[in-house]
């Protein structure tokens, strides 16, 4: 019994030390790529091909989803709304969960799953095929040319996209309050517009989704640059890629609310 | 090195320009700035005998309009009163005798600040403190006394009853 106690408790730390240690290697490596950006800004070209592929291959998802959250937000909130008679707050209440909470975590999300996936899977299989090792053979750096540029697509692109959906998400709130419904059109913008303050709760939006976007981006290139260069470590490092941004989003967005909407 | 215009540059291109027009549908349409940036205001005080559910950013209106913020609220331990920080805009100027009250408004009860204009020829300035003022209305209170008025007018109503037969 003492045995397997102990070997669990190797195991434990075992696991321990290991996470602590890719911690502290990710964290070199996006240091790395700040420090590497320069490439992106001598060619320009390289970051809107990235930004192409992380940005604009996942504006379909993108809209479509925050459509269709702004579509249930309006049928909840008018549900719940209606109770105490007030159901011209809907404007309030959709554009308020969008632009503080939704818009930046689940466009983040989607990111992870849709652009985060990719750039882990296609730097995995680069390293994979040695076209990383190529590259240092050739005297380029491959964090300079490969990963830098990812990098800032991915971080450019993460706000554009939330922002994107949280306007289709009040679009779609205002479909169903307002088209649909029936709620008073009038009173459904203008008390949007009393309640939500520019500063306050669009520009702390943003901000939420630029850090989104650095986590998510980071977490990504880092698994495909430190994934094992087989068929199986890259598959393992896609999944990771997934799971450990989607529980970053959640944890920094925690760590942001508590900073940003303290005692407003 | 000359540039090729490529239909990636071009999709690109209307990426960004959806979200920015995104960012400026929500800064336009959905949120309003806040329009009592520091610098452009003056503060004034005023104790309260009690603020009820005052809270900080609470406006502070005059004849309806939202003409400034409260921006900080605090105890005092010598009186033992609210003291209530206004932020006002500088376009609007009250005279000295100008009375504070909290008042509620909306349908989930938020509080605000009213002020109402007296008739003195001097205009409050920075850090100038309103003394005229009324307090939160409680409504605990406020049910206290209407007991207690009903209780005192109908003496017997409620002794009838059991007077009876």
């Amino acid at each position: 019994m003492p045995e397997t106690l102990i070997t669990l408790l190797r195991h434990l730390g075992g696991r321990v030390i290991h996470s602590v240690w890719r911690l502290g290697m990710a964290t070199r490596f996006f240091a790395l790529t700040l420090l590497y950006s320069g490439t992106c800004v001598r060619r320009p070209h390289l970051v809107v091909k990235e930004i192409f592929s992380a940005g604009v291959l996942s504006l379909i998802i993108i809209l479509v989803s925050g459509l269709f959250v702004g579509m249930v937000l309006g049928l909840q909130g008018f549900e719940t709304l209606q109770t105490y008679g007030s159901e011209e707050a809907l404007g309030i209440l959709v554009a308020l969960s969008l632009v503080r909470e939704l818009g930046p975590v689940v466009a983040a999300l989607l990111f992870a799953s849709r652009a985060g996936s990719a750039m882990t899977a296609e730097i995995g299989l680069m390293k994979a095929t040695e076209q990383i090792a190529a590259l240092e053979m050739m005297a380029v750096d491959p964090i300079a040319r490969v990963v830098a540029p990812r990098f800032w697509g991915g971080v450019i692109s993460m706000p554009l996209l939330a922002a994107l959906f949280s306007a289709m998400g009040i679009f779609g709130g205002y479909l169903v309050g307002v088209v649909l419904i029936g709620v008073d059109e009038g009173a459904f913008w203008s008390q949007m517009q009393a309640a939500v303050d520019f500063r306050d709760d669009i520009l702390n939006g943003v901000i939420k989704s630029v850090v989104f976007g650095v986590v998510v981006t980071v977490i990504a290139l880092y698994e495909g640059y430190d994934a094992p260069p087989t068929a199986e470590g890259v598959s393992r490092a896609t999944t990771r890629t997934v799971v450990s941004s989607s529980l970053a989003i959640l944890a920094w967005d925690f760590v942001l609310t508590s900073f940003m909407f303290r005692g407003v | 090195m000359t540039m090729k215009k490529t239909t990636l540059d071009l999709w690109v291109g209307l990426f960004v320009a959806a979200g920015l027009a995104a960012l400026l549908f929500l800064a336009l349409k959905v949120g309003s700035f806040s329009a009592f940036e520091a610098g452009k205001t003056y503060t004034v005080t005023a104790s309260f005998a009690n603020i009820g559910g005052l809270k900080v950013r609470a406006p502070v209106k005059s004849a309806g309009v939202v003409v400034g913020r409260v921006t900080d609220i605090r105890f005092d331990n010598t009186t033992y009163e609210a003291v209530v920080t206004l932020s006002i805009g500088h376009p609007y100027k009250f005279p000295t005798d100008t009375t504070a009250a909290i008042m509620t408004s909306g349908l989930l009860g938020e509080q605000y600040v009213a002020l109402e204009a007296g008739g003195s020829e001097k205009m409050l300035s920075n850090g100038d403190r309103i003394r005229l003022t009324q307090g939160a209305i409680v409504l605990e209170d406020l049910i206290g006394k209407f007991l207690y008025s009903k209780a005192e007018e109908g003496g017997g109503g409620g002794a009838r009853p059991a007077d009876g037969p």
